[in-house]
C-alpha cells in the first residue's frame, strides 16, 4: 500500500503547475477571484485553452482526444486546477453526453458530435428531469412519436442548467408508453434552434437565471440523433449518471477552499481582540471539517485505485456524493458564520465585472451568504443525497 | 404557571393575522420589497393606527406595556408573512434606546412621533473589527466646543437608508473594547459628513454601511450619561434579538407546515414523498426543532418580563438565541431539501422564508456568539 507519487508523477505535477501558471487566463483567475459570475465566452475560451494543450477531457479515450493519464495523474490534475482557481469544464459536454456517444454512439455520431464537444465549439446541456419526473426519472412524459425519419417531440423538461447557452440539449424522452416505465425510454440528442422550443429562465433563490425549463412544441427531431437504440435509452442514462457520480466528491476544491477558510478566519477580528482562527470553537469546526475531507479524499483514491485496476464505478461511489456535497456546504456554512454581519448585504453589482467601488465586508464575505443558499442544490441535484442512501441501502447493504 | 394568552394578546393576535391576510400574500410582499423604500407606508401607518408601534412601550412612555410577551406574539405573527416593515430595527431597537437613555424631554419629543409613526430612526451599534461585540467600538466622539466631532464606520445598519435619524454608539472615552467610555448620540441623516452605503439584505430589508467623516453634532444630542451606555445597549438589543427569535418561530413553523403539506402532494416513484418514513423521521425532527424553538423564546419573553437580575435575563436571550439559530439553521435547510429543486426558487416563498430565518441567525449575535455568552453568564 503507498499513496505517495513517484518521481514520473511528481514531474507531471509540475508541468501541470507551469502549464496554469502561463495559461490560464488572468481576466478569469481576477473574475473568480471577485466572485463575478463567468459567462458563456469565458468557460469557452478557457476550455479552447485546455484542449490546444489536449488536456480538455482527461477521462475520454485517447483515440477521441482524451490524455491517456493514470488515475494518479487525472488527480494530480484535478487537484492542480483547483489550486489555480481554474474552472472545470462545464461538464453536460465532456463528462456527460460524450461518454454515451463515445459508449453507445455509432460512427457517424461520434464523428459529427465528439471533435465539437472536445474544441468547445457546441455548448450542450443536460435535458432530463421534467417538473413531474426528479428523483423517480423514469416517470418522465416528455413524448417522443415517430414520423418517417424524424420523432416529434413534446413535453418540458426543467432544471437545465446553463441551458441559456446551450447549442444542443441531450433528452430522455418516451418512445413507447405502453412499455413499462424504464423500458420505453430512449436517448436522443436535439439542437436547441429547431422550431418548437422554447427556453424560459428559473431564478434561483440567490438571484441568479443558472436554470431553465425547456419546452418542445411538436419539436422534430431527425432520427439519426437517437443515440443506440429505441427504447434503450434508461441503460445508457444510468451508465451516465455513475459517470457523473465519481467526479462529484469535489475534494480539491473544498480543500482549496478550506484553506481559504483558514487564511479568512487568521485575518477575521472575533471582537474581542484575537482572531476567528484563535476561538476554539470555530477552530474546532475547522477542524473537524478538514477530517472529513482527509477521510472522504481516501475513500475516493480508494475508489480510483479501484477503477484502475479495470473495476467499473460501482454503487459506492454514491458515498463520493454523499460526503463530497456534505463537506462543501459545511464549508459554506463556516464561511458564512465567519462573515457574520458582513455576509448579509446583497450587493450584486460587487460581483459585475469592472465594478470598481469599495467592497462591503473584507474579500469573500459579501458572497458568502450566497454562496451558502446556492450550494444546497448540491444535496438536491445529481441524484438527491435521499436518492444516494436508497442505493447504498439496496445495493450496497442489500436491504 | 400559565402558558395561555391573555384577551390582549389574544386580540393583538388575530389583528395581525388579520391584516397579514388581507395585506401580505406573498405577491404583494414582493411589490413591496421591490418599492424605493423596501417597505410600505400605508402599512407603516395602519401599524401606528392599529397601535401596534406602542406595543415596545412602557404605559409610562405612553405605550402599550411594553411586555417581551407581547412582542413575541406580535412577532411571530410577522414572521408567518415575513413582514419586512422596519419594526424591529426602527420601533423596538431605536425606540428602546430613546426610552432607555433619553431624557424626559428627549423622551416626549421622540416617543409619541415614533409610535404615530411618523419618525424613523435607526440604530448604528456594528463595527466591522467588533464582529457581534457591542462594547467594541472604534467610532469616536470628541468634544470640540458645544459639539461631538463623530468619527468612524458603522456596519449592517438595519433600516439605516429610510431612517430620519441615527443611533450611535461612540466611544466619549476609553480604548477600543472598553466597556466604559460608551454613548449614544442621536444624529440626523442629513448631518453632513454622513456617507451612506445604502442596500438591500440578502433577505430582503433595507440597511447601510455609514461613514462618519467628523460629523458635529450638538452636545444636546447626547442621549444618557456620556460613558455609560453599553448596559442600556445590550439591554436594548436583548430585547430586540427576543423579537427576531419569535419572529423566527413564526417563519420555522411555516417552513414546516408547508414541506409537510408539500410532501402530502408531490407524487414521485408513484407515491406521495412523505409517505417515505426515511422524509417521515427528517420532518418529525424538524418539528421537534420547532417546538424547541418556540419553548425556549416563550422561557426568554416571560424571563424579561420577570423582576429577576439582568444578569439572568441576558442568559435568556442568549439560550434563545442560540437554539433559534440552530433550528434556523436545520428547520431552513430540510424544508429546502424536502421540496428538491423547487425549494430552491425565487418563486417559490420556502426559500424566502429560509433566507430570513438564516439571516436572523447571523444578526445580533449568531448561534455561536449565544452559546458562548450563556456559558460565560
Ligand atoms: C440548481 C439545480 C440544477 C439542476 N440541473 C439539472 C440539469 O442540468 N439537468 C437535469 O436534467 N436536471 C437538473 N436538476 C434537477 C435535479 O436532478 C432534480 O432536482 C433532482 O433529481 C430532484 O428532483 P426534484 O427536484 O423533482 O425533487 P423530488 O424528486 O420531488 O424530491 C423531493 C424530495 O424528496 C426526496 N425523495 C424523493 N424520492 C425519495 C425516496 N424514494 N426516498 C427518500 N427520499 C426521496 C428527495 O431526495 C427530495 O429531498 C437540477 C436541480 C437543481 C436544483
Amino acid at each position: 500500500m503507498n499513496a505517495a507519487f513517484t518521481p514520473a508523477e511528481l514531474e507531471f505535477q509540475e508541468e501541470v503547475r507551469a502549464f496554469l501558471a502561463a495559461e490560464f487566463p488572468s481576466e478569469i483567475r481576477h473574475k473568480i477571484a471577485r466572485h463575478v459570475p463567468l459567462e458563456k465566452d469565458d468557460f469557452v475560451r478557457w476550455q479552447k485553452v485546455l484542449h490546444r494543450k489536449g488536456w480538455a477531457a482527461p477521462n475520454w479515450p485517447v483515440a477521441f482526444g482524451g490524455t491517456g493519464w493514470t488515475a494518479a495523474q487525472k488527480y494530480i490534475f484535478a487537484q492542480e486546477m483547483a489550486k489555480a482557481g481554474a474552472p472545470e469544464p462545464v461538464p453536460f459536454g465532456m463528462k456527460m453526453v460524450a461518454p454515451v456517444i463515445i459508449t453507445y454512439g455509432n460512427d457517424e455520431q461520434k464523428q459529427r458530435f465528439l471533435p465539437d464537444i472536445l474544441a468547445s465549439n457546441v455548448w450542450w446541456c443536460q435535458g432530463y428531469s421534467e417538473p413531474n419526473a426528479g428523483s423517480d426519472l423514469a416517470s418522465l412524459k416528455t413524448t417522443a412519436v415517430r414520423e418517417g425519419n424524424h420523432y416529434v417531440v413534446n413535453g418540458t423538461k426543467t432544471w437545465n442548467t446553463l441551458g441559456q447557452y446551450a447549442d444542443w440539449i441531450f433528452c430522455l424522452v418516451r418512445t413507447d408508453i405502453t412499455a413499462r416505465k424504464q423500458e420505453g425510454i430512449s436517448f436522443l440528442l436535439i439542437d436547441m434552434k429547431s422550431p418548437g422550443i422554447k427556453v424560459s429562465p428559473i431564478y434561483l433563490l440567490d438571484g441568479t437565471p443558472e436554470v431553465n425549463e425547456v419546452h418542445f412544441d411538436n419539436v422534430r427531431v431527425p432520427v439519426e440523433n437517437r443515440i443506440g437504440e429505441e427504447n434503450q435509452g434508461w441503460t445508457y442514462a444510468k451508465v451516465l449518471l455513475t459517470h457523473e457520480r465519481t467526479n462529484i466528491a469535489g475534494v480539491p476544491r473544498s480543500k482549496v477552499r478550506l484553506e481559504e477558510l483558514k487564511a479568512g478566519a487568521a485575518a477575521a477580528p472575533d471582537g474581542q481582540g484575537g482572531n476567528l482562527l484563535q476561538d476554539p470553537v470555530f477552530a474546532h469546526k475547522i477542524a473537524e471539517t478538514e477530517i472529513q475531507i482527509l477521510a472522504l479524499e481516501y475513500a475516493e483514491l480508494r475508489a480510483l485505485a479501484a477503477v484502475s485496476v479495470g473495476k467499473a464505478p460501482g454503487p459506492e461511489s454514491s458515498i463520493l456524493k454523499i460526503v463530497g456535497t456534505e463537506a462543501a456546504q459545511r464549508i459554506d456554512e463556516l464561511a458564512m458564520e465567519l462573515a457574520a454581519l458582513q455576509g448579509l448585504p446583497f450587493v450584486p453589482e460587487q460581483f459585475e465585472d469592472g465594478f470598481d467601488g469599495e467592497l462591503i465586508g473584507a474579500e469573500g464575505e459579501a458572497s458568502a451568504m450566497l454562496t451558502y443558499f446556492n450550494n444546497r442544490k448540491q444535496s438536491i441535484f445529481g441524484g438527491s443525497n435521499e436518492i444516494q442512501k436508497n442505493i447504498i441501502s439496496k445495493a450496497v447493504l442489500g436491504l | 404557571m400559565d402558558f395561555s394568552f391573555s384577551d390582549e394578546q389574544q386580540m393583538l393576535q388575530e389583528s395581525v393575522q388579520k391584516f397579514v391576510h388581507r395585506h401580505y400574500a406573498f405577491d404583494a410582499r414582493r411589490a413591496i420589497l421591490a418599492s424605493a423604500a423596501g417597505y410600505s407606508a400605508e402599512h407603516w401607518a395602519l401599524f401606528a393606527e392599529l397601535g401596534w408601534l406602542t406595543v415596545p412601550f412602557s404605559e409610562a412612555d405612553g405605550g402599550f406595556g411594553g411586555l417581551a410577551t407581547d412582542l413575541m406574539v406580535l412577532m411571530e405573527e410577522f414572521g408567518k408573512a415575513l413582514v419586512v416593515e422596519p419594526f424591529v430595527a426602527g420601533v423596538v431597537l431605536g425606540g428602546g434606546l430613546v426610552s432607555a437613555l433619553g431624557s424626559p424631554a428627549q423622551k416626549e419629543h421622540l416617543l409619541p412621533e415614533l409610535m404615530a409613526g411618523s419618525l424613523q430612526l435607526a440604530c448604528a451599534l456594528y463595527e466591522e473589527q467588533g464582529r457581534y461585540n457591542l462594547a467594541s467600538v472604534a467610532t469616536t466622539a470628541h468634544v470640540s466646543g458645544s459639539h461631538f466631532l463623530v468619527n468612524g464606520t458603522k456596519v449592517l445598519v438595519l433600516n439605516g437608508p429610510v431612517a430620519d435619524a441615527l443611533l450611535v454608539s461612540v466611544r466619549t472615552a476609553g480604548s477600543e473594547r472598553d466597556v466604559e467610555g460608551i454613548s449614544v448620540v442621536m444624529i440626523a441623516s442629513n448631518t453632513p459628513g454622513i456617507v451612506r452605503r445604502d442596500y438591500t439584505t440578502v433577505d430582503g430589508h433595507r440597511a447601510a454601511q455609514i461613514r462618519f467623516d467628523n460629523v458635529q453634532v450638538p452636545v444636546s444630542a447626547l442621549l444618557g450619561q456620556q460613558g455609560a451606555a453599553l448596559p442600556a445597549l445590550q439591554q436594548s438589543v436583548d430585547r430586540a434579538t427576543l423579537c427576531v427569535c419569535a419572529e423566527a418561530v413564526g417563519a420555522l413553523d411555516m417552513l414546516l407546515h408547508k414541506t409537510v403539506e408539500y410532501s402530502k402532494t408531490r407524487q414521485q416513484f408513484g407515491a406521495p414523498i412523505g409517505s417515505f418514513q426515511a422524509l417521515q423521521h427528517r420532518m418529525a425532527d424538524m418539528f421537534i426543532e420547532c417546538e424547541l424553538a418556540r419553548s425556549i423564546v416563550m422561557m426568554a419573553a416571560m424571563t424579561l418580563d420577570a423582576d429577576v437580575p439582568e444578569a439572568q435575563k441576558q442568559r435568556a436571550v442568549s439560550a434563545a438565541k442560540s437554539r433559534v439559530g440552530k433550528a434556523a439553521r436545520k428547520v431552513g435547510q430540510e424544508a429546502v431539501q424536502l421540496h428538491g429543486g423547487i425549494g430552491m426558487t425565487d418563486e417559490l416563498d420556502v426559500s424566502h422564508y429560509f433566507k430570513r430565518v438564516t439571516a436572523i441567525d447571523s444578526m445580533f449575535g449568531n448561534a455561536d456568539f449565544h452559546t458562548a455568552r450563556f456559558a460565560r453568564l
